[in-house]
């Protein structure tokens, strides 16, 4: 059987398991919601304003900025796995590819935007 | 094949037989003892967590010269049973005006995510669910559906708490990806392989650890952000955002947001312990029967999330911009300047004797340590200094 057949199992098993917890605590649990008991909870007040409201932007530069990060991991996994196999030029090819990153990650910082406004 | 050297296939191959004896189509038979097998490791991983709730509560009490539960049975070892009959009759509540479908999905997945990490983890040399050729990668792929879990979490349940929690634990997330992702490769640098079998057996003569003490540091460093503990536990925060991204839930949809916490916070001491200290090896003991090679990696993986537990309990919650900076400024460059050492020290003393090459990268990880922390401290000095006299900086941070 495909390897990735077991992996599906995991996946169903460990869906099966907390639904089926929290179908008990579906069954034996009481249900009486009213309107006060179904808002949200703020310290008590009554909810004030809109919730889902647009992040901030400064969210959005650091998954860019990620972004880059986990790209470069597709790139670098195959190259440790094989770096046994490979000789000294692949290894400082592998470096300078890692050196262009921090320079990105070095300008980035120096322009001001991990910072946290 | 004795019974006592591989357990599970001879019970499987038992069942199998008896099955197709039955007049079972064989491939249906197969499945169905895959099935039982993987519900039999996912039922003792639960009841393992279910005590994970004792040890934890009993940890903490300890750490806060407490006692602890000690009412219920001896030490108070029937407590997490009362506290989930207490979970169970409890009333799930949904909030008006949330999301439902992606409300309810989320403990799910957050649950789901924990158990399916086991499937790659060798519990002895014999025995694990699936032997994947890039284990390592299903990792970080299963703990991304944990993250996901929790912004779908302080998304949907309409409320502002939440929804600045569930923010933060992506940025965080997002975070210290990177350093957990480059830490990764260092076992694989060393084993040169992605298997988690491989790794562990490649630890052979000497543990991981004694090869990269830095990288297992950074390791523990990025997981326990990973898990949202403290001191990086914004998701939570519970003194600013009262209970963070879990605010709404209540009865059992909570307790497997809790549940899914601790028993992720033990996977990773399990997977701290594969990747660095040599999993189920034990001076050769593990070779004898699986029944000493899965305590022997219990332990390992019980230690491991006893210092994670200890660091939890220790240090005190920091500011989410010290945090960022924190990761993108130190630890993701010195990660990636520890994996740079790592990789050309391994070409460079291939052909070297194993003392040599065990030593040269003990010191090099100490030498780039060290020198990290001295650049650290002489740049913070720097920014203190200038800092100084203007109070703005200090108010900028806040966020």
């Amino acid at each position: 059987m495909n390897e990735w057949l077991y992996v599906a199992l995991f996946v169903f098993v460990g869906l099966l398991i907390p639904v089926g917890a929290i179908a008990a605590g579906f069954i034996f649990g009481p249900k009486k919601a009213n309107p006060i008991k179904k808002s949200t909870y703020e310290c008590g007040i009554e909810p004030v304003g809109e919730v889902w409201v647009q992040f901030k932007a400064q969210y959005y530069i650091f998954a860019l900025v990620f972004l880059v990060f986990d790209v470069e991991a597709v790139f670098l996994f195959p190259w440790a796995v094989k770096l046994g196999q490979l000789g000294l030029y692949a290894v400082v090819e592998g470096i300078l590819f890692i050196t262009i990153l921090i320079v990105g990650l070095v300008y980035t910082w120096r322009k001001g935007m991990l910072e946290w406004v | 094949m004795s019974f006592w050297i591989n357990p599970l296939k001879v019970a499987a191959d038992w069942l199998e037989g008896l099955l197709t004896g039955w007049g079972l189509d064989p491939t249906l038979a197969h499945v169905l003892v895959a099935f039982l097998g993987v519900m039999l490791l996912i039922v003792i991983l639960m009841v393992i967590d279910i005590f994970l709730v004792w040890i934890e509560r009993k940890t903490v009490a300890r750490f806060q010269d407490r006692l602890g539960p000690n009412r219920l049975g001896p030490f108070g070892l029937i407590q997490p049973f009362a506290d989930i009959i207490k979970l169970i009759i409890k009333e799930d509540t949904t909030p008006g005006g949330a999301d439902k479908v992606v409300y309810n999905l989320a403990p799910i997945l957050s649950m789901m995510s924990v158990l399916v990490v086991w499937a790659v983890v060798p519990l002895a040399p014999v025995m694990l669910g699936v032997d994947l050729n890039v284990g390592v990668l299903f990792l970080i792929a299963a703990g991304a559906i944990g993250t996901l879990s929790i912004i779908m979490a302080g998304w949907s349940s309409n409320n502002k708490f939440a929804l600045i929690g569930g923010f933060r634990q992506v940025a965080v997330m997002v975070a210290f990806e990177i350093p957990m992702l480059t830490m990764l490769m260092i076992p694989t640098i060393l084993a040169g392989s992605m298997n988690m079998n491989d790794i562990i057996q490649a630890q052979g003569g000497r543990w991981f650890f004694l090869l990269s003490p830095l990288g297992a540091l950074i390791f523990l460093i990025a997981a326990i952000a990973e898990l949202g503990r403290a001191p990086f536990d914004l998701a939570e925060g519970e003194s600013e955002l009262v209970a963070g991204f879990n605010i709404e839930y209540s009865g059992m949809k909570f307790g497997m947001f809790y549940a899914g916490e601790l028993l992720h916070a033990m996977t990773f001491g399990g997977i701290w312990a594969i990747l660095f200290f040599g999993g189920y090896r034990f001076f050769g003991l593990e070779l004898v029967s699986p029944f000493l090679a899965i305590p022997i990696f219990l332990a390992k993986a019980l230690i491991g999330y006893w210092i994670i537990m200890w660091v939890k309990y220790t240090m005190m919650r920091i500011r989410i911009d010290q945090m960022l900076i924190f990761n993108w400024v130190f630890l993701t460059p010195l990660s990636f300047v520890l994996l740079m050492v790592t990789a050309l020290l391994n070409v460079l003393l291939r052909d070297a004797s194993t003392w040599v090459y065990a030593v040269s990268m003990f010191a090099s990880n100490l030498l780039v340590g060290w020198i990290a922390l001295e650049v650290a401290r002489s740049m913070s000095k720097k920014e203190r200094t200038k800092g100084e006299g203007n109070s703005l900086s200090l108010r900028r941070g806040v966020g």
